[in-house]
């Protein structure tokens, strides 16, 4: 029996192992300092690099992750602490469709509200809609987060003259934070990796985050230059795709062992 | 100790019970109570499972009002003023009532945070240093912790925290300290100490612990409530005070006889 599930177990792990090796052997030869600081390069001229890509992704992210984090961690406070019953059953199975809405909807559904009204892509519409991708993932851990603090915690906080207010405040909140923080981790990676909501509300551009228009133009991402990239037939740019394709998964195994390092400070 | 002709009523009665029925729902769990706990004395409650022995002690510092279909009728008087009042804040009664839990339940914060959070949410102005000193040496702890008061009041052990959750008790400077069944998470020798502490604990605080361990009552209690469970006509089981009167009463000449069954080892 457990011969059987060894071997699955290595079945399991193998397409990461694999997509690991073939970006290391594919991606690595194109890293170069340049590639952190310079732009998209024209077909056919060597050199350049995705600075504006790596800064752009770091911006939607961000802009995701003020959205998201609040909303979803006060949602969860609000399943698991305060309500009980039919409401949170309904808020909890609508946080689940959320989650199984493809990426490219959300993307569609941003474009219709955001880059249609404002008229212009723009990287507040991407981190609008990668905000949407995080949302659920975000609720759902932040909830098993606060359902793992013992009720023998809440009620010694209350106990000892603490109303609600505090106890989640100061007692909950302080406990759950590790396992919180991998939620949030989680949904960053998932979000730093996803191209077609982008591809409908940041598209792409060659040039750097343009501050002075605060962020309303299209705006580049890791993730867009790699699918435009790997489409072209110009060796130049494949190999900064594949670069490029490097980086994104190095950044979200950071992000991952960043959470795994916090997680490890767990209590419950 | 107490003399011979030392009855309850002559004692100052801290809290006073006046027929109090307490219903689940529809279902009465314990009926017609009446009961007087004397000041800075231990009271014991003993009694089967299920008999709402703990059911009656949280109705104290009204730590039932967690469960949303409890209910109370009858008084409950604490120096007259009945706690069940519209106007009572529970929040005000927790703080002059104070409740030690079954497992020990410390805070996920340092050992010093764990003394000072009550204090801190009462507005206490003081020297804090000095509170969690007084405290953690009022609680028989301070020798064994004083060097580690930044570390995490769940890395000490069970027994430490125990006493560390009844120091995080008395910081508040309660008048009374309730305790439902503080003692069996704990090892002999941590149950020994904790033992040892209610002793000294009762010349300040008005002491009511709940315990299955009826040794236990016979050594720490200067009175004993007996509780015991009836079956209804409608076969339901519903708890109710057998007798209530000085320990050694309780052990040696209990004018029930469930009573005496029950302190003789022969039922529950």
């Amino acid at each position: 029996m457990s011969g059987i599930a060894g071997t699955f177990m290595v079945m399991a792990i193998i397409p990461l192992i694999l997509i690991l090796l073939y970006l290391l052997i594919q991606g690595i030869s194109s890293i170069s300092p340049s590639v952190f600081v310079e732009l998209p390069p024209p077909p056919m001229v060597d050199g350049g690099g995705f600075g504006n890509a790596i800064l752009g992704t770091v911006i939607m992210v961000s802009i995701a992750t003020l959205i998201s984090v609040p909303i979803g961690v006060l949602a969860a406070i609000f399943l698991s602490e305060y309500s009980g019953g039919q409401l949170a059953n309904w808020i909890r199975f609508a946080t689940n469709v959320l989650s199984g809405v493809p990426s490219i909807i959300i993307g569609v559904f941003v474009y219709g509200a955001i880059v249609l009204s404002f008229k212009t892509y723009s990287a507040w519409a991407g981190g609008f809609a990668l905000s949407i991708l995080m949302l659920p993932i975000i609720v759902r851990t932040t909830e098993e987060a606060l359902k793992l603090i013992p009720q023998e915690v809440r009620q010694a906080s209350v106990g000892i003259g603490a109303n609600d207010f505090q106890t989640i405040l100061f007692v909950v909140l302080p406990a759950a934070i590790p396992a919180i923080l991998t939620g949030v981790t989680l949904a960053i990676a998932r979000a730093a990796g996803d191209t077609a909501s982008l591809m409908f509300t940041a598209l792409f551009t060659q040039f750097w985050p343009n501050w002075e228009n605060k962020l309303a133009e299209p705006t580049a991402s890791l993730a867009v230059l790699v699918f435009n990239f790997a489409i072209v037939p110009f060796k130049n740019q494949q190999q900064l795709a594949w670069a490029a394709a490097f980086i994104l998964v190095l950044l979200v195994l950071l992000t991952s062992v960043i959470s795994r390092l916090a997680t490890s400070k767990r209590q419950f | 100790m107490l003399s011979p002709d030392d009855t309850i009523n002559q004692t100052q009665a801290v809290l006073n019970a006046e027929n109090v029925d307490i219903y689940y729902g529809d279902f009465l769990a314990l009926k017609g109570i009446f009961l007087q706990i004397p000041k800075n004395k231990v009271t014991a409650f003993i009694g089967p499972s299920g008999c709402g022995k703990s059911t009656l002690l949280r109705c104290y510092n009204r730590l039932n009002d967690l469960i949303p279909v409890f209910r109370l009728n009858g008084k409950i008087t604490y120096h007259g003023q009945n706690l069940y009042d519209k106007d009572v804040d529970p929040v005000m009664v927790r703080r002059r009532i104070g409740m030690v839990f079954q497992r020990p339940n410390p805070f996920p914060k340092s050992i010093y945070e764990n003394i000072t959070f009550g204090a801190k949410l009462n507005g206490f102005k003081g020297d804090y240093d000095q509170l969690v000193e007084e405290s953690l040496r009022g609680a028989a702890l301070w020798d064994e912790v004083k060097d580690k008061l930044r570390q995490n009041g769940m890395s000490i052990s069970g027994g430490q925290q125990q006493r560390l959750c009844i120091a995080r008790t008395i910081a508040l400077k309660p008048d009374v300290i309730l305790m439902d069944e503080p003692c069996a998470a704990l090892d002999p020798i941590s149950t020994l100490k904790v033992e040892e502490l209610i002793h000294q604990l009762k010349e300040q605080y008005t002491i009511i612990i709940v315990t299955h361990n009826m040794q236990q009552a016979a050594r720490v209690a200067d009175y004993t409530g007996f509780f015991n469970v009836r079956v209804t006509d409608e076969g339901k089981r519903q708890g109710y005070l057998a007798e209530h009167d000085r320990t050694e009463v309780i052990f040696q000449d209990p004018k029930e006889e469930a009573t005496k069954e029950y302190v003789s080892g022969r039922f529950g």
